[in-house]
This record gives structure tokens, C-alpha cells and sequence, in this order.
């Protein structure tokens, strides 16, 4: 295989050089925007004591050694057609819940920390897997759908507080008396989000046809209220304004205090 | 050939085993594994991915890519690519397909330029920068087959099917030998390995054969032309022409042996 001889141009050179650069920004800005797409689905709940979604997504290397680890089942690598970055671990509570396993067999098999087992060790504790407690998981939050859940229509139902492994602390019953019928209770069920590590054992007990109580992501279940508002009652919430005021003086910006207290320059001159 | 078969199915299957009915020799997939539970191993290129998606990864899973890229870079060279990677069996079989239907006879030229796979490695570790995810990791067709092997494939047979089509009708030795990162990562990083093609010519007869069967020719050119070793970090090491030779003017060797052969010039 004889190569012809080397005669290009200047001109050709510099087209190709221009060729190549443009294949290769197009690959780029086509391969980006998939990863980029890929990596916001944000609706994916990870094995218990993963990191946050986005270090997640970039420490997990897709090994499959936690799901391989699951004694249930629960855990499943993403194809696909999952919709979910492909070949990370995730579950579906309403097909098989976490059974929350004392060991937690998933996390200490992790070669890339991104299950990084010092998220279920107690402050107290040193960290190692016999010290994991699995009740400080945080796969995601459980949430009720009062429309659709029938405990909220005065039918008795507890199919989702008996199912918690926290039972009466992540998930608790209120009861209330039914006006409607004037002799009869509400047995309404109530997520402690506080508390609730997001097992899913509540939707995977759910008795209604698409689950009335469902597990989301905590960061897509969750609010945020702002920096703006303190709650006085609360010492450690209250010291907060004390140390805003403190920096206030130096930078000179307006605050939450200076906000309460010069409210002249919210009026119009 | 059939040894190599042997190594790249036998590879899987302990990875299988160890899903399905809980063998501990190898556990987790080609990406990372957990060896007699004592263990890791991991892929270099995917730690190295990940590092430059700023996650600072732990001691285990660096020594595992560690001891992955001393095998690989120092020792065997690109071993993976035809010994272990079990998307090879799928574009092997392209190839066979297409030496029985003839269909290298129709498409003479290979248009595109061995070179891309480069590229393509370039710019994995760059988007891997930019996008925070390790980014061939996240479209690998090779990670999507044995991932899918081990835990169920779903949709990634099309993935896999796109590159049997792919190495089947527009492009000999499309995928392993002009596209794939992996294998021009291991390319780069086994520059110097020890085990190499060796070639005498004194034996050579210029039947050609070995350009015919090698999936890198390539890296052939000093054959009939002068003795010595194959140095082309793009070499598998598959063996192939070994295999084919009739005239014993190929062998494996060992470094050692290049220096004492070095030495004696």
C-alpha cells in the first residue's frame, strides 16, 4: 500500500483544519447536549446514602455493585428506555420498595463512594459499615395526594402507616372528626418529612389504583422559603438576624433587620 | 481465536455468575469489579473521567483503575479490545459476515480516517470537564452491552445493533478499529507494553496474509521489510496474525526479550 505522495496545498490544509474544527465542535455540541439532557431528570430516586443527584451522577461508574448487593431486588441499573441517566442504580417503590436492611449490603460495596456510607453514621459514631443506621437514609420524601387518598374521604385505611418502618414517626395518623356523616372519624395520614427516609414501603402498600402516597426526590418535593424569613421563636433561627445585622454594618447592604427598620425608604418620596 | 472467544465469554460469565446465582469471584460489570470480595478493579478510562468531572474519588476504586492500567498499559498493551471486551464478539461477527457476503469486495476504501477515535477520546475528557458527568460513560454502546449482559439489556440492544450495522455495511472495523475511545485510550497508555507482536523476515515469504486478517493493519509496516517487534500501541495483541502465518515469522514475546534481541544487534 503505496501512499501517494504528500502534495496538498495550503489552501486544502486550511479547509481541512476548518473541516475537522467544525466535525468537531458539531460531535461536541451534540454529545453535550445529550449529557446535559440526560443529567437533569431529576425524578430518579437513588440506593439509600447516595450523594447529592449531581455528584451522583458524576461518581457512580456504573458498576451495578449495589444492585447486585440488594437482596430484594429493589434496585435496578437504568436502560435506556428508563428515562433516567442509563446505567445508574435507581428503584421504583410502587414495584419493590426499599426494605431498609440493617446492614445496608448496598452502600459498603460502593467503589466510588457516590453510596458514601458516612451519611448513615451517627455523629457519635465511627465510620465504619457496622455503625451504618439506616433509619438516616435520605432516598427521597413521601408525599399524599389528599384528593385521591381515601382516607381523606372518611374511608378507614392505615394501609400506608402500617407499612412504614417508622411507624408514628415518619408517618402518623390525625385524627378528625367527620362532620359529614357526625358520627364517624378521619383517619388522615401525615408525612413527617423530618423523618420519612423515602423507602417507598407507604406506596408500595397503597391500596388506590395509581398510588395516593408516593415517594419523590426530596429536592422536587421540597419548598424553600428564603433567607428572608426568620422564625423568632426559634433561639437558633433568631441568632441568625443578630449575625446578619453584624454583617450588614460591614458591607452596608440592606438586610432582613434594616428592611424592618428603615421602612421609610420604602415609601415613594 | 478460540482461546480469545474463551477469555471474553469466560470474562462474562463470572460477572453473570456472580449476578445471578451469587458467584463472589468477579462482582459488578467491566466498568468496575469486586474480586473475591477483597478487591477492585476498575476501568482507567472511566475513573479518569470521572476525576475530570471534579469527583474526587476514594483509595479503592483508583488502585482498582491502577492496577487495571498496569496489566493494560505495561503488560499487554490493548489486551482489552480483543481478549476482554465482549462488544468485540459482536463487531468480530460483523466482520465475518462481511468477508461471507462479500461485502468488502463492494466498499473497497474505508472513508473515514482511523484518527476520529482520538478525537472522539479528546473529547470525551473535555465535555467530561464542561458537563460534570463522566460523558462516554453515559453513551457507551460497550458499557450498555456488558452492563446489559450482566443485568438486563432493555433498549440497549439497539445501541448494540446500531454498531453491528454500522461495522457491517458502512465501515470495516468501524467501531474497534476508527470510533471507539477506549480503544485509543489504551492505545496512548500502553505505548510501551511489554508483550508484542514479534517479526522475523528472514522467515517472511510476503504472502500478505497477516494484512489481510489483522483488524489494525496498520501497524503491520515493518513486516517483510525488516525484523522486530510491533510497537503501534494501536495493536490488540489479538494473535490473529500469529494465527495466520504459515512461515513462523511471528511470535508473541515478552520485553525481556526485545532488550536481549536489542543488546545482540
Amino acid at each position: 500500500m503505496q501512499r501517494k505522495e504528500n502534495t496538498t496545498s495550503r489552501r486544502e490544509a486550511i479547509l481541512k483544519i476548518f473541516q475537522g474544527a467544525g466535525l468537531l465542535s458539531l460531535g461536541g455540541l451534540v454529545w453535550g447536549a445529550f449529557l446535559n439532557k440526560a443529567s437533569v431528570s431529576k425524578l430518579s430516586l437513588r440506593p439509600p446514602a447516595a450523594v447529592e443527584e449531581e455528584d451522583f451522577l458524576a461518581a457512580c461508574i456504573k458498576c451495578g455493585a449495589c444492585v447486585q448487593a440488594c437482596p430484594y431486588d429493589t434496585l435496578m441499573l437504568a436502560q435506556p428506555q428508563d428515562n433516567i441517566p442509563i446505567g445508574t442504580p435507581f428503584f421504583i417503590p410502587r414495584i419493590t420498595p426499599c426494605y431498609m436492611c440493617v446492614d445496608v449490603p448496598c452502600v459498603p460495596v460502593c467503589p466510588t463512594t457516590a453510596l458514601d456510607i458516612n451519611k448513615l453514621i451517627p455523629s457519635d459514631k465511627v465510620s465504619t459499615p457496622e455503625n451504618m443506621d439506616v433509619n438516616m437514609s435520605d432516598m427521597g420524601v413521601a408525599v399524599i395526594d389528599e384528593k385521591s387518598c381515601i382516607a381523606f374521604w372518611g374511608i378507614q385505611c392505615d394501609a400506608c402507616y402500617r407499612a412504614c418502618p417508622l411507624i408514628n414517626q415518619a408517618l402518623v395518623l390525625n385524627f378528625e372528626r367527620n362532620e359529614r356523616t357526625g358520627k364517624h372519624a378521619f383517619l388522615k395520614p401525615v408525612v413527617n418529612p423530618e423523618i420519612c427516609t423515602g423507602c417507598g414501603m407507604c406506596e408500595h402498600a397503597c391500596v388506590t389504583e395509581k398510588a395516593a402516597i408516593f415517594v419523590l426526590p426530596r429536592k422536587v418535593a421540597e419548598g424553600k422559603a428564603g433567607n428572608f424569613y426568620i422564625k423568632g421563636w426559634e433561639a437558633k433561627d433568631e441568632n441568625r438576624l443578630n449575625e446578619e445585622s453584624k454583617e450588614s454594618d460591614i458591607k452596608g447592604k440592606t438586610t432582613k433587620k434594616s428592611y424592618l427598620n428603615d421602612w421609610e425608604e420604602l415609601i415613594d418620596e | 481465536m478460540w482461546l480469545r472467544r474463551f477469555s471474553q465469554i469466560g470474562i462474562l460469565l463470572l460477572f453473570i455468575g456472580a449476578n445471578k446465582w451469587g458467584w463472589n469471584i468477579l462482582i459488578g460489570n467491566l466498568s468496575s469489579a469486586y474480586v473475591f470480595e477483597t478487591f477492585y478493579l476498575s476501568d482507567p478510562f472511566a475513573i479518569l473521567q470521572i476525576l475530570l468531572a471534579g469527583f474526587i474519588l476514594g483509595a479503592d476504586v483508583l488502585i482498582g483503575g491502577l492496577i487495571i492500567l498496569l496489566i493494560y498499559g505495561i503488560i499487554g498493551g490493548r489486551v482489552f479490545c480483543s481478549w476482554v471486551c465482549p462488544m468485540n464478539i459482536v463487531t468480530d461477527t460483523a466482520l465475518w459476515l462481511r468477508k461471507k457476503w462479500k461485502l468488502n469486495e463492494i466498499q473497497f476504501h474505508t472513508p473515514i480516517n482511523r484518527n476520529i477515535r482520538y478525537w472522539v477520546l479528546f473529547l470525551a475528557l473535555i465535555l467530561s470537564v464542561f458537563s460534570g458527568v463522566a460523558a462516554f460513560e453515559f453513551v457507551s454502546p460497550v458499557s450498555m452491552l456488558h452492563r446489559g449482559l450482566i443485568f438486563g439489556m432493555g433498549f440497549g440492544w439497539a445501541a448494540v445493533a446500531v454498531i453491528f450495522l454500522f461495522d457491517l455495511l458502512v465501515l470495516k472495523n468501524g467501531w474497534c478499529g476508527h470510533v471507539c475511545p477506549i480503544g485509543a485510550f489504551y492505545s496512548v497508555v500502553s505505548k510501551y507494553h511489554w508483550i508484542k507482536v514479534q517479526h522475523t523476515v528472514e522467515n517472511c515469504t510476503d504472502c500478505m496474509e497477516c494484512f489481510v486478517v489483522c483488524p489494525e493493519p496498520q501497524v503491520l509496516k515493518i513486516i517483510g521489510k525488516k525484523s522486530g517487534s510491533i510497537n503501534n500501541g494501536e495493536c490488540t495483541n489479538c494473535g490473529r496474525c500469529i494465527e495466520v502465518c504459515d512461515d513462523k515469522a511471528l511470535k508473541f514475546i515478552k520485553r525481556e526479550k526485545i532488550i536481549r534481541r536489542n543488546e545482540n544487534e
